[in-house]
């Protein structure tokens, strides 16, 4: 029941920050290009990796890893986002935003998880 | 008033969050761990919903504007992680399944752009 409540805790301020985040970020490019979801989805990646890394289990990963994290980031948006440029031909957008998400996020995942075991 | 919608994206992030921490528990009983087959399944199950709300429910306006980004935004938004698949790729790979891990990327890639489509396509139709 706790769990419950700590992954309902996480994903209520995940979704704002998102929604806040992803927003103010978007708002600063005059571009069609999504920078916005992509910077969200990167920070997310990172942290991520940085608190499974660090060996957060129990309650503490139920708030921040499938509460916060999880619904700070999104796949749904990425995709939707991606069909629209590639439906618009906005070709180059279309294979640097994909290609910016995939390569750099698992490699951010990767460097949290490295960074976090140090830690 | 004006930071209400906030409140509203954060509802629909407590309903999409538990959506997908209670699927993830689901498969893994039913699947294991072997492959990350809960958050595929909710990455691709998430595509084809934001595609037909798109088509059927936001271009149409057919309800309220918070409404709306309460359900894209907050509860789709949430229910779909990337942070996830990010790092289950790094565990595949890690684990020397580079086999799975390169299907994973695959298939969450081609998958959630067939079902965004699929999902505008029906989405189309019902509006």
């Amino acid at each position: 029941m706790s769990e419950i409540l700590l992954v309902s805790v996480g994903g209520f301020f995940g979704a704002i920050s998102r929604f806040a985040v992803s927003k103010q970020v978007q708002n600063r490019n005059k571009s069609s290009f999504p920078v916005g979801t992509l910077i969200v989805n990167l920070i997310g990646a990172f942290l991520l990796g940085l608190l499974i890394g660090m060996q957060m289990k129990g309650e503490l990963y139920s708030l921040f890893g499938i509460g916060f994290m999880g619904a700070f980031t999104t796949f749904s948006t990425l995709m939707l986002e991606s069909e629209q440029l590639k439906a618009a031909e906005k070709n180059k957008f279309f294979y640097s935003y994909i290609g910016c998400s995939y390569l750099i996020g698992i490699f951010l995942a990767f460097c949290g998880l490295k960074i976090g075991k140090m830690l | 008033m004006l930071k209400l919608v906030y409140f509203f994206v954060g509802l629909g992030g407590v309903a999409g969050s538990l959506l997908r921490y209670f699927l993830s528990i689901l498969t893994v009983h039913f699947w294991g761990k072997e492959f990350p087959i809960g958050t595929l399944f909710i990455n691709l199950t998430g595509s084809f919903l934001l595609g037909w709300m798109t088509n059927s429910l936001v271009v149409p306006k057919k309800l309220h504007p918070y409404l709306l980004t309460a359900l894209t935004t907050g509860v789709i938004g949430s229910y779909t992680t990337f942070s996830t698949f990010c790092y289950e790729t790094v565990h595949l790979f890690e684990t020397r399944k580079y086999i799975f891990g390169l299907l994973y990327i695959v298939i969450s890639f081609f998958g959630g752009l067939f079902f965004v489509k699929a999902g505008k396509k029906i989405g189309e139709i019902g509006k």
